[in-house]
């Protein structure tokens, strides 16, 4: 768990609600099932947000973690 | 049949008013609902091809207008920060002086660059993407002189109220939301 290698990155710093989670989604249209994406975020709505659309899309939100006034997501397509 | 639909009636025209359906109804599609937004009266204009570039906000009539300046206002010129406390916002009387509808529009659409917020234009652009249903009402149209090319490109033909009901109650789970 500690070394999560992820085969794309999604950098939505400096951007706002809604952003983060189109991206995000379509982000993951172009990758294969079981790789994982990790999101950089700095709205502090994605802390809420990403999990939500993770749950509700059934993509696993394996890690998050908060880095000063980052917040980084790790996710697995389904 | 599809599981969950939501409409969406967007009604507002102005600036601050036409954020929200495009904000809820493009995060509702990436998350998997079929959405569709019905644009009525005012809410017309957010969808045709000039007036989507000058939607307004009026700081008249607008108990919650005080707002402060946008951050690279405030970085650039630090004595509006004198201003703001004595002003939080402007008095609603000032709303009178002509120009000061397109100077806090101004402001507003700056803020919102600011803090890193999507324009109503690519908002809509986003809605597309994630295939949400942009629908001009039929009526308003002809209330308001409108043609179908009027409007910008990739809209659903125009319809009526029939049209987005039956859109909505075709799912098993049928969602609206008036804006």
């Amino acid at each position: 768990m500690e070394n999560i290698t992820a085969n794309k990155v999604l950098d939505t710093s400096g951007l706002n609600c809604p952003l983060p989670v189109l991206k995000t989604k379509k982000a993951l249209e172009d990758m294969q099932s079981g790789e994982i994406l990790e999101v950089i975020a700095t709205d502090p709505g994605s802390k809420a947000d990403i999990p939500a659309f993770c749950q509700r899309t059934g993509n696993e939100l394996v890690k998050m973690v908060e880095e000063g006034d980052r917040i980084l997501f790790y996710i697995k397509k389904k | 049949m599809s599981k969950e639909r939501l409409a969406i009636i967007a009604s507002k025209g102005t600036l601050d008013m036409a954020y929200p359906p495009l904000i809820i109804g493009s995060t509702a599609a990436s998350l998997g609902v079929d959405t569709a937004i019905f644009f009525t009266f005012y809410g017309l204009n957010i969808v045709h091809k000039e007036k989507i570039h000058s939607l307004k906000l009026a700081p008249l009539g607008n108990p919650a207008m005080p707002m402060s300046f946008p951050p690279s206002v405030e970085k650039s010129f630090p004595p509006v920060k004198i201003i703001e406390s004595i002003f939080p916002g402007p008095p609603q009387i000032m709303g009178i002086i002509p120009g000061m509808t397109d100077f806090m529009t101004s402001m507003m659409k700056k803020t919102m660059k600011d803090k890193g917020v999507a324009s109503i234009p690519e908002l809509i652009e986003l809605c597309k993407e994630a295939g949400v249903k942009l629908i001009p009402c039929q009526m308003t149209m002809e209330v308001f002189g409108y043609k179908y090319e009027d409007l910008i490109d990739g809209l659903e033909p125009p319809g009526g109220a029939a049209t987005l009901i039956d859109y909505v109650t075709q799912a098993e789970k049928p969602m609206m939301l008036f804006i």
